[in-house]
């Protein structure tokens, strides 16, 4: 099992969630975590993708999505050649008297106290996924209530865009289908 | 001058504009504002007598003209009676658009009369598929549609269009112009892949040139002839590639896969290097995958990239049209060979023994009834190779690619990917409405023909005279094969007793066609030429046949190829032979 991040760049169209998921689920691929949201072009949605891979080549992967008519760009985020964040929202159970304590925790990892109650505090936090996971591993001893992640989201370091490089009409081509970092455009 | 039309107008025109010249289909109350046009449309509509007709109908018009074919349904009901012949088309890499009427824009997702989420249904099975709810849509969506099923690796796509969006006023206005940011085809292959290629096959003492399906969908027969006669390889047809390569070729081995000849098995088990051609390394020819062709390199050519590597890693990929890809590697070739071409004569001694020694056949029964595969036999001998032969799935189909000869693409027609029983008549109607001047047979098997015989109704009446010959062995045969062989022949629900009802002579007497019956081995020739002269009505004859005939080669599924047997319990004699 390897983990992989793609950026894959869509069409902002209805029913283009469906297909990717369709598309996982059909080909028996393992989605760790999925984002989307819009992006600096209003028609286009950027979707950030998480994958496990066991048995299934990468490029595989990238092949297959490529084949949806409404996604345009795809490209691996490497751990060196991008910034990658997930962002959580944690509700614990924190007694007055360890508040202090939870304090020190959350600016230990750069989170910020956003709702108090007398049962509950809840923090927000974002940053690598190892940071918020050791985060959340901190706080279990305060007991966790509730919690939600975003899933990670990714940006490539450096001037390039991913949209630069899969929009324009020269763009790159279907290259090396086995080399794992190949962008794939059409 | 206003071009102001309803939605309808507008995709009667647009599909007018994208060339279309047929299309099948029924209507219904959500297609209906359709309909209207369509009365005075060039177009010609042929009505047929379920959805499911007018999708293999499509299916097979598309695949003797290469053309996109058209089908066209109601919502709800209508629309989930196309999903069969979708995924057909999607498995077998066919061309078809397939408009739906959809429910009023604002009662979707309400669970409306005859609502049917059909572009949710179909988004794994289609290409692509539209849902349009704004009647300015439509003429781009259809232009799309077009563009997307017929370019690339072909295949069908799926406009839904909600009734409202049919009735409104909108501007026609035809794109001049394609603008699909995530769908660009490649279809030139890299140079660097070509000569890779070339090197390869000059070091190669044992290639083979597997031959699938794309080399008939990119027209590529010629490009195929010539670089098979440059290289002096053995050829071998998949099932969706018969007739990609004459079968009188002297390279030709036949067809590879679970019921190929063992030559064409064998050459594919043996072979240092397969070139591999549109072909997709299917599980029906490479058996169990762990053991298919340990030995052999990997060339493959293919305009989906995504083939490439997903049952067999590549060690060189030709992404691109497969005719595209043959042009530039024959001169390759040539100039590798200048240098130095491989003695292939120790392995065509092997392939050649082979072939002789293991040729399809079959047994006359020893009860005296008709061989089913002298039937197939004399029906493609007697209408020759430039008939066009559409199979049902069964016996009478792996029988029909063993015992018809074809020389010419575009001659054989079945379902090959999806296995659909009751593909054969609607899609011989089809293959006979793209081609009016060619002889269609169907062959068909009993049990596949009540499954959608009811398109004899439409053949009938819109003077489509195709020809069907029922290979009835009054079982669902291929089952009861595998349950002679795999279940100690107990024969669990196989049984149609179709020598006894129907009867199928009545049934096309009924249906407005000529019905024919044929007993005995010596009246074989009689009735096919009796068929044979009838032209201006469809014909179906009901062969009655030998029940307990068997389908030889076999490679049981889920083992090796190197398991493959010639008969019950027979392997081929290995020992005789130096591999
Ligand atoms: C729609 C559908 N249902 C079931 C099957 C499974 N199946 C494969 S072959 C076969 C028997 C076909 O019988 P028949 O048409 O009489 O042909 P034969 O094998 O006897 O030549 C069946 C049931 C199928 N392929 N398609």
């Amino acid at each position: 099992m390897a983990t992989h991040t793609l950026s894959v760049l869509v069409e902002n169209s209805p029913g283009v969630l469906a297909r990717v998921a369709s598309l996982f689920s059909r080909r028996g691929y393992n989605i760790d975590s999925l984002a989307v949201g819009p992006t600096e072009n209003s028609e286009i949605s950027r979707m950030t993708i998480v994958l496990n891979l066991d048995g299934h080549a990468l490029d595989q992967v990238i092949a297959q999505l490529f084949k949806l008519i409404n996604v345009i760009g795809i490209s691996e985020m490497t751990d060196t050649d991008s910034i990658k964040r997930e962002a959580l929202l944690v509700k614990i159970k924190a007694k007055p008297s360890e508040r202090e304590k939870v304090a020190a925790v959350v600016a230990k990892y750069n989170g910020v106290i956003v709702d108090e109650s007398d049962a509950s505090l809840t923090i927000e936090a974002t940053g690598p996924s190892t940071d918020i996971e050791a985060l959340l591993k901190s706080l279990e001893q305060f007991g966790i209530k509730e919690l939600v992640q975003s899933g990670l989201i990714a940006l490539e370091r450096g001037g390039v865009t991913l949209a630069d490089r899969t929009l324009s009409t020269s763009g790159v081509a279907i290259s090396d289908p086995n080399s794992a970092t190949a962008d794939y455009q059409n | 001058m206003s071009n102001q039309v309803t939605g309808a107008q507008s995709l009667v025109k647009s599909l007018e504009h994208a060339g279309v010249d047929v299309m099948f289909g029924i209507p219904g109350g959500a297609i209906l504002p359709a309909y209207d046009p369509i009365y005075d449309s060039k177009i010609r509509h042929i009505l047929v007598r379920h959805e499911q007709g007018a999708g293999h109908a499509a299916t097979g018009y598309a695949q003797v003209t290469g053309r996109v074919g058209v089908c066209i349904a109601t919502s709800g009901p209508g629309a989930t009676n196309l999903v069969t012949p979708i995924a057909d088309a999607a498995m077998d890499s066919v061309p078809m658009v397939a408009i739906t009427g959809q429910v009023p824009s604002a009662a979707i997702g309400t669970d409306a009369f005859q609502e049917a989420d059909i572009r949710g249904i179909t988004m794994p099975i289609t290409k692509h598929n539209f849902l349009i709810t704004n009647p300015d849509h439509i003429a781009g969506a259809i232009a799309e549609a077009f563009h997307i099923a017929g370019t690339g690796r072909p295949g069908p796509v799926l406009v839904d269009i909600a009734k409202d969006a049919l009735q409104k006023m909108t501007d026609f206005k035809w794109p001049t112009k394609i603008n699909l940011a995530g769908y660009n085809p490649k279809t030139k292959p890299a140079s660097q892949a070509i000569r890779d290629a070339a090197a390869l096959i000059a070091q190669s003492k044992k290639p083979v040139l597997y031959v699938g399906g794309g080399v008939i969908k990119a027209n590529a027969s010629k490009q195929l002839l010539q670089l098979a006669e440059l290289t002096g390889a053995p050829v071998v047809t998949t099932l969706m590639a018969r007739g990609a390569f004459p079968d009188s070729h002297s390279l030709h081995l036949g067809m590879p896969g679970m019921h190929g000849t063992v030559a064409a098995v064998t050459a594919l088990q043996k072979s240092d290097l397969l070139i591999t051609l549109g072909a997709r390394f299917d599980d029906r020819v490479t058996g169990k995958l762990s053991t298919f062709a340990v030995n052999a390199k990997i060339i493959h050519a293919d305009i989906d990239p995504a083939e490439i590597g997903k049952n067999r890693f590549a060690d060189v990929a030709i992404i691109g049209d497969v005719g595209e890809a043959m042009t530039a590697l024959i001169p390759a070739l040539e100039a590798e060979f200048k240098k130095s071409k491989p003695d292939l004569t120790q392995w065509w001694n092997q392939m050649g023994s082979l072939r002789s020694k293991y040729p399809v056949g079959y047994d006359h029964p020893a009860d005296g009834s008709v061989s089913p595969q002298y039937v197939i036999e004399r029906i493609g001998a007697i209408s020759g190779p430039d008939a066009v032969y559409v199979a049902g799935v069964g016996q009478h189909q792996m029988w029909a690619s063993q015992f018809v000869k074809y020389e010419k693409p575009r001659t054989w027609l079945n379902s090959g990917g999806a296995g659909t029983m009751g593909y054969a008549v609607p899609a011989a109607m089809g293959a006979k409405v793209g081609l009016p001047d060619a002889t269609v047979w169907a062959i068909d098997g009993d049990g596949c023909f009540q499954m959608t015989n009811q398109e004899l109704v439409t053949c009938a009446l819109n003077n489509i005279p195709i020809k069907v010959a029922i290979i009835n062995n009054e079982s669902l045969g291929m089952v009861r094969q595998w349950q002679t062989l795999f279940y100690n022949s107990r024969y669990s629900n196989t049984s149609l007793e179709s020598k006894r009802i129907p009867d199928f002579v009545k049934l096309a007497d009924a249906m407005g066609c000529v019905g024919l019956r044929c007993d005995t081995t010596g009246d074989v020739d009689k009735v096919i030429k009796e068929a044979m002269a009838i032209n201006d009505q469809p014909v179906v004859v009901d062969f009655s046949v030998f029940r307990d005939a068997m389908v030889w080669p076999m490679v049981a599924a889920g083992t090796s190829n190197d398991d493959i047997m010639v008969a019950r319990e027979t392997a081929p004699d290995w020992d005789s032979q130096e591999l």
